[in-house]
């Protein structure tokens, strides 16, 4: 059973690194911007299938706070991308 | 039988994040890519996370997971929603086969 969820990891893994590719080669900059933010959704999934493989819950919190800050970060991203500034 | 099911969900969540992916590599356009990648990558991840809850049982690991979950799944969704948004503004055409676009006389 562990010896699954070993693979299910190493699959999940590999799945950010295709967003990397996407950060790396997209055409335009809202492109990378996509690879960034589903990057950041990603891993919150490698955090929760860690913190199953160690039993340690204070991996759960590092999701968490990296869901938050790739939230904020996303928005200011969107809002450079509009032109405006960020009070109006 | 509590290994089963989480298991069964991590599973699950693990391919709709495999779907999301394909779909970010290979759909030609910017905006076609961020619908497929968003919702399939957030319902996975919050699929991996029922996971984690039935795993744990009733603890702190498990609750901390229930927390996790309305964040994910109202943040990725706000996230992705701005993201268009500012594509739209920033002058990204749609791709050459899309037919109808809405937003364009929504802003006139």
């Amino acid at each position: 059973m562990s010896q699954f969820l070993n693979i299910l990891l190493y699959v999940q893994i590999s799945l950010s690194t295709i967003c990397l590719y996407r950060i790396i080669r997209g055409p335009s900059i809202p492109d990378r911007m996509v690879g960034v933010d589903i990057f950041g959704i990603l891993v919150v999934g490698v955090c929760a299938i860690i913190s199953i493989q160690t039993g340690r819950s204070f991996i759960l919190d590092i999701g968490i706070a990296w869901i938050i800050l790739s939230f904020i970060g996303t928005l200011t991203l969107a809002k450079y991308l509009t032109g405006k500034k960020l009070n109006e | 039988m509590k290994e089963i099911i989480s298991i069964v969900f991590i599973t699950v969540g693990v391919l709709f994040n495999l779907l999301g992916c394909i779909g970010i590599l290979r759909l030609p356009d910017t905006y076609n890519r961020l619908q497929a990648a968003t919702k399939a990558v957030t319902l996975g991840c919050c699929s991996i996370l029922v996971g984690v809850i039935f795993h744990f049982g009733l603890s702190d690991a498990a609750t901390k997971a229930f927390i996790a979950i309305p964040i994910l799944f109202f943040g990725s969704t706000v996230a992705a929603h701005a993201l268009i948004r500012g594509t739209y503004h920033f002058g990204i055409t749609l791709g050459d086969k899309c037919v109808k676009d809405d937003y364009k006389e929504a802003i006139k």
